[in-house]
């Protein structure tokens, strides 16, 4: 480097930004060569996810679409495709509503209360999150199934759950259990509970407490969750499988009648249905980045 | 890590705030009637079975070709997960460049996205015939419907897990650091070796942790694009499909508590060696 180059960068230091400056005199020759790894690096990024996540995408709407716009209609119009579409969206709001619930109530229990067991009911909540959905599934069939040890009792009483839409949901809501609560705990847990402890010396009851003080904690954070588990709900697939026993019309949610289409080998049609599936998926995600852009 | 539970002990165990009675009722209630008494089936099923023959359904030649499969795969792709993980979620807090936000919104896509769909969408791919599948078809080698195209498919799942996991420590690191390092007369590729990554460790391995959970019992994703030749592409839940099918339950039951209690003990040591490396890095 010249000199005259050295002399300006210490002209430039006295005028401002020392630290970087200094840096810049240390080491002026990576300075120039910092923009070719940023410029690889997004370039890796945008080459990686464009493969791993845009291109299939991609593929699913030209593949849609590759028998033109009046098969589409039909296979995204046949009757067990809205059939199909009527169980998923069952099975999505019962369980977003059912882990709302148990979100809300578990997360203020363990962030407001301190009692002998916490941790323990807080792993035991995360179990559903790291378990195999086909083993999610195999516990419903081995409680309510034939087999199971309520079998007699369901049969007795004439209940239908495996292979019928109670098990559907049942599933469904035990994939997507801690979902609500992972996102609401670590907000209940960091704003602490002097606030309720307040107002419940000032004699609020519980209802006003949660309403007027917890709940606006909690409201992006608990939108996020649900959205979360929306998702997750939605395109459910190995638990729902393994209980559902693939009744077309009658137990068939969207994702399984996907596989059933494309395991006939009607590629066009599993694509089509694939597509409001995908559809759906864009929704959720552009509700979610909506959702964190207002969180902060 | 963030989310530890504080430990405030209260005296004398006076509940100020109302609603502790309704909370853990409704808690435990949920809790057990839909998820822990569901699990303890798996569990009342596994006792039913002799010893001698759950041995020999979780030894059986088919089985524990399936295990390996699950488990190399899944290994497999979360390492890849946590390599691109990293670059990911380094250009997305380290850099500006136009389109970063949708960038940022699109990582949490293999969770939107329905397993199955992105499970058939992928084998179209990847087969022979397929837009990527054909070019590797021409150099030889086959993805879909080999251990190749599992792996793929368990590094689309798993890929959310690794950002998210690494990108709020990386916000919250310190620049300080590497100025330092800088000062010192670290080069940009040492100081990232050194100063960056120890830093970021713990991130990475909760991140490979549940990538390589998520790839080792996904289902849907990977079904299509196995293929599920026997010994050669079956994984270890497709297995458990399959008995289920033929309605051999007692083996299913036995194939699921191995994989469960692997998946446990793998947790586990993984947990262990974060905590660990937090310590290690405090003193």
């Amino acid at each position: 480097m010249s000199e005259k180059k050295k002399q300006r960068m210490y002209d430039q230091d006295v005028s401002g930004d020392g630290l970087h400056s200094i840096q810049k005199v240390i080491e002026p020759p990576r300075e120039t060569s910092r923009p070719v790894i940023k410029y690889v690096l997004i370039g890796v990024s945008v080459l990686f996810l464009f493969v791993m996540l845009i291109l299939p995408l991609i593929v699913v709407v030209v593949n849609a679409l590759s028998d033109g716009w009046a098969a589409y209609q039909e296979a995204v119009l046949d009757e067990y495709t809205v059939k199909a579409l009527m169980l998923t969206l069952l099975a999505t709001v019962t369980a977003v509503a059912v882990n709302t619930i148990f979100g809300v109530f578990s997360a203020y229990l363990l962030s407001k209360f301190y009692f002998r067991g916490r941790q323990v009911l807080a792993s035991l909540i995360d179990i559903p999150f790291s378990i195999s959905p086909v083993i999610a599934g195999l516990v419903f069939i081995l409680t309510f199934g034939n087999i199971g040890w309520m079998g007699d009792f369901l049969k007795a009483h004439d209940i239908k759950i495996v292979f019928a839409v109670p098990g559907v949901v049942l599933a469904t809501i035990f994939v997507t259990f801690p979902f609500v609560f992972r996102e609401l705990f670590p907000v209940l847990n960091a704003q602490g509970k002097d606030e309720e402890e307040a107002a419940a010396l000032m004699g609020a009851g519980g209802f006003t407490i949660f309403r007027r003080i917890t709940f606006p904690h909690i409201k992006w954070a608990l939108l996020y969750g649900v959205i979360l588990c929306t998702a997750r709900a939605m395109g459910e697939f190995g638990a729902v499988s393994v209980i559902s026993g693939h009744l077309r019309g009658k137990t068939n949610t969207l994702p399984l009648h996907v596989e059933i289409l494309y395991n006939e080998f009607n590629t066009t049609a599993a694509f089509a249905v694939s597509s409001i599936l995908v559809l759906l998926a864009v929704l959720i995600l552009i509700a979610r980045n909506l959702v964190e852009w207002k969180k902060k | 890590m963030e989310q530890q539970i504080v430990k405030v002990k209260n005296k004398k165990g006076v509940k100020v705030i109302p609603g502790f009675g309704l909370s853990l009722g409704v808690t435990l209630a949920m809790l057990g009637c839909l998820v822990l008494i569901p699990l303890a089936s798996i569990f009342i099923s596994a006792s039913q079975l002799s010893f001698g023959e759950f041995i020999e359904t979780v030894t059986s030649r088919q089985v524990v070709s399936g295990y390996i499969v699950s488990f190399s795969c899944a290994f497999s792709a979360a390492l890849i997960n946590v390599v691109f993980g990293v670059v990911l979620a380094w250009v997305l807090v380290r850099y500006e460049f136009p389109g970063k936000r949708v960038m940022d919104g699109l990582i949490e896509l293999p969770f939107a996205l329905p397993t199955a769909v992105a499970g058939i969408s992928l084998t179209y791919l990847y087969s022979d015939q397929g837009w990527i599948g054909a070019l590797f078809d021409k150099i030889g080698v086959k993805i879909a419907y080999t251990r190749i195209g599992i792996t793929i498919a368990m590094v689309f799942v798993g890929i959310p897990f690794v950002v998210r996991a690494v990108q709020p420590i990386l916000e919250k690191l310190d620049r300080q650091y590497e100025e330092a390092a800088a000062m010192l007369g670290a080069g940009k590729l040492y100081t990232f070796f050194r100063v960056i990554l120890p830093e970021l460790f713990p991130a990475m391995l909760a991140g490979f942790g549940l990538a390589l959970a998520r790839g080792i019992g996904e289902y849907g994703s990977v079904v299509f694009i196995a293929g599920n030749i026997p010994y050669k592409t079956q994984i270890a839940p497709l297995l458990i499909m399959t008995k289920l099918e033929q309605y051999k339950y007692a083996d299913a039951t036995a194939i699921a508590l191995v994989l469960l209690v692997i998946s446990f003990l793998l947790m586990l040591v993984i947990n262990s060696v974060q905590i660990y490396m937090q310590r290690f890095s405090k003193a």
